[in-house]
């Protein structure tokens, strides 16, 4: 049904027609409106047959759902940021037990500097936790993602996260055909789990496993995301036949074809892109961009395929590993054969810094001349940082960074509208 | 009304409803068969601090996240912002400009700060006081939407009513709808109602 609607409002409509048994979660910020709003359907008797559990942790949060999961519940929960890090330890369980567990990241900057502003850093360190990730890059397709993620975990029995840019997304109001309950119960079947406790056939689940055979079960669980990336794209194929829409998928390629310079991303600064590529089209440059939907397992060969030529690459990510550069610009480079003079790193948006059309024209034109370097950071107040490392040079008790930044330029409180370049 | 694009910035405080002014107005234009978005800037949200939300209509869809730059219009909830940052930052000569003050704009020197813009398209409002009147409680939004819906015409005021309705259901929802219906009287027919301003 085609309604204009708040992103999170969406994404709750949608797993509540998916009719999860068990949802459990703990507040977080920009992550609650989603919860919230499954609660109140719970409470209302608007989604019959699901328990709301309270916890008092996302720790608990995941542990529930793991229990859940391993009873053959379908079952559901939320998270953003430093709450995502406070199940690491469950993540890396959920996914060592295989348990298809459905789970939304309303992507938020990790601490500290506290910041409940939107990037990528907390998708990027769960990256290694065995997870199914999925970027939205609208929140159509964040609605939509959600309907395929349960029949995905489901099918593979991993589970997934589906990570949607907080704030950015989560909080728009904007246009979003919300799957029924009719359409999502002709694409969803019933969940027959893999494995599950059940007293009349009891079985255990979480063996220690020793060095004998660690390794077997890990490689198992490599095999079945090798074998995800196929069944993405069947389910978003089947979703796109019962919803009559294209979205999911493992990557979205938007006017590749005969590109120069090929911008690549995650999530909702796609839509951004392609209004900068549209424009430059209009000048006459050949640019396109490459949408990562799929980041966990990481599709090679579609990504290879994608950017067959020679175009230059630039990869613009909210997220980088300190003392090195970017995490998916690492990915795409080891689908082109290993680093490649042709990639930058562009970092940029982070902690909530709005991207602009004006900064991304930039960057085109400057890939396109072979002004930008192998790793660059977009909009970077340069005479901030001189400051303060001119500071920490002559002053060996400099104190703490963040604050002597904030006070250097004047800032109250910081805002999101960020810093106009 | 014809426009291939409009961009509405609201600045107020947290518990005005500039946020879901935003949002009511992107419902508004949904109704009109319109592309909408609306978004917040939130900081850690509690009431007084400046909040800012957005609000974007286009004939086609919209698929820029970057916050409006170039507003075709800006709504000042709360005239005491004045005096913080430039509201009115990249606003066109076309623009237009709601005010929620019961004083006179030339006390606010905003003839001066806005001297390139088009007078008629600079308006106050009293809109707290009405809110008062109809809602008995000093939360302006449906107001100001019902006095910008009058002002630019970018959505008719029968659309602005239905979102009210939609969101707020029952007596909150009439009340509101009666405020953003005066505050479009007022602001649509200001000679009309000369003199009858609650001061």
């Amino acid at each position: 049904m085609l309604r204009q609607i708040e992103g999170s409002q969406a994404v709750a409509r949608v797993v509540a027609a998916c009719r999860p048994e068990v949802v459990c979660a703990y507040p977080i910020t920009p992550q609650t409106h989603i919860v919230e709003a499954i609660g109140a359907m719970v409470k209302s008797g608007e989604l019959p047959g699901c328990r709301f559990i309270n916890v008092e942790s996302e720790f608990s949060a995941l542990s529930v759902a793991i229990g859940a999961s391993a009873t053959g519940a379908r079952a559901y929960t939320a998270t953003a940021s430093q709450g995502l890090l406070f199940m690491m330890e469950a993540l890396y369980n959920a996914a060592g037990l295989g348990l298809p567990i459905v789970m939304t990241l309303a992507n938020r900057a990790v601490g500290a500097p506290i910041n409940i502003w939107n990037d990528h850093s907390d998708a990027m360190a769960a990256r290694d936790a065995g997870w199914i990730q999925l970027f939205a890059r609208s929140n159509q397709e964040a609605a939509d993602l959600h309907a395929q993620a349960f029949r995905l975990a489901e099918e593979v029995s991993l589970p997934v996260m589906v990570c949607m840019d907080g704030f950015i997304l989560t909080h728009a109001f904007e246009r979003v055909d919300v799957a029924t309950r009719e359409q999502i119960e002709a694409f969803l079947p019933p969940f027959e789990p893999r494995q599950v406790l059940d007293p009349a056939a009891p079985v255990s689940i979480g063996a220690m496993v020793g060095p004998e055979a660690f390794e077997e079960v890990r490689y198992l669980a490599h095999a079945r995301h090798l074998d995800a990336l196929g069944v993405i794209e069947s389910v978003a194929e089947e979703f796109a036949e019962v919803v009559g829409r294209k979205s999911g998928g493992l990557v979205a390629p938007y006017r590749t074809q005969d590109a120069e310079l090929v911008v690549i991303a995650l999530g909702s600064v796609l839509g951004t892109i392609h209004e900068v590529v549209d424009e430059a089209r209009d000048r006459g440059l050949r640019v396109g961009a490459l949408g990562v939907t799929t980041f966990r397992p990481f599709p090679l060969e579609a990504v290879r395929d994608a950017l067959a030529g020679d175009a230059r690459l630039v990869v613009l990510e909210k997220a980088f590993s300190s003392g090195f550069g970017g995490v998916l610009s690492t990915d795409i480079a080891m689908a082109l054969g290993g680093a490649t003079a042709r990639l930058s790193t562009v970092v940029g948006g982070l902690g909530g810094r709005a991207i602009t059309e004006t900064s991304l024209r930039r960057v085109v034109d400057d890939a396109l001349e072979g002004r930008l370097g192998r790793l660059e950071f977009l909009d970077l107040d340069r005479a901030a940082v001189e400051r303060e490392l001119a500071h920490m040079a002559g002053d060996r008790r400099s104190g703490p960074i963040a604050e002597n930044v904030l006070r250097a330029i004047g800032a109250g409180t910081a805002g999101i509208a960020g810093r106009r370049a | 009304m014809t426009f291939s694009q409009f961009q509405v910035r609201f600045h107020g405080r947290g518990g005005q409803g500039v946020v879901t002014a935003a949002e009511l107005l992107s419902v508004a234009a949904f109704y009109e068969g319109r592309y909408s978005q609306a978004f917040p800037t939130f900081g850690s949200e509690r009431a007084g601090a400046p909040v800012a939300a957005f609000c974007r209509i286009a004939e086609r869809e919209i698929r820029t996240r970057a916050p409006i730059i170039r507003p075709d219009a800006v709504v000042v909830g709360d005239p005491t912002l004045l005096h913080s940052g430039d509201l009115f930052a990249g606003i066109g000569r076309e623009g237009y400009v709601l005010v929620n003050t019961s004083g006179d704009l030339t006390d606010l020197d905003l003839d001066r700060r806005l001297a390139g813009l088009r007078p008629e398209r600079i308006v106050a409002l009293g809109a707290t006081e009405l809110a008062l009147q109809h809602l008995g409680r000093p939360v302006p939004n449906a107001v100001l939407l019902g006095g910008l819906a009058a002002l630019c015409g970018v959505v008719g005021l029968a659309s602005v009513e239905r979102a009210i309705a939609e969101r707020f259901p029952g007596p909150v929802g009439t009340a509101n709808q009666r405020a953003a219906a005066e505050a479009y009287a007022r602001v649509a027919r200001p000679a009309e109602l000369t003199g009858a301003s609650p001061d």
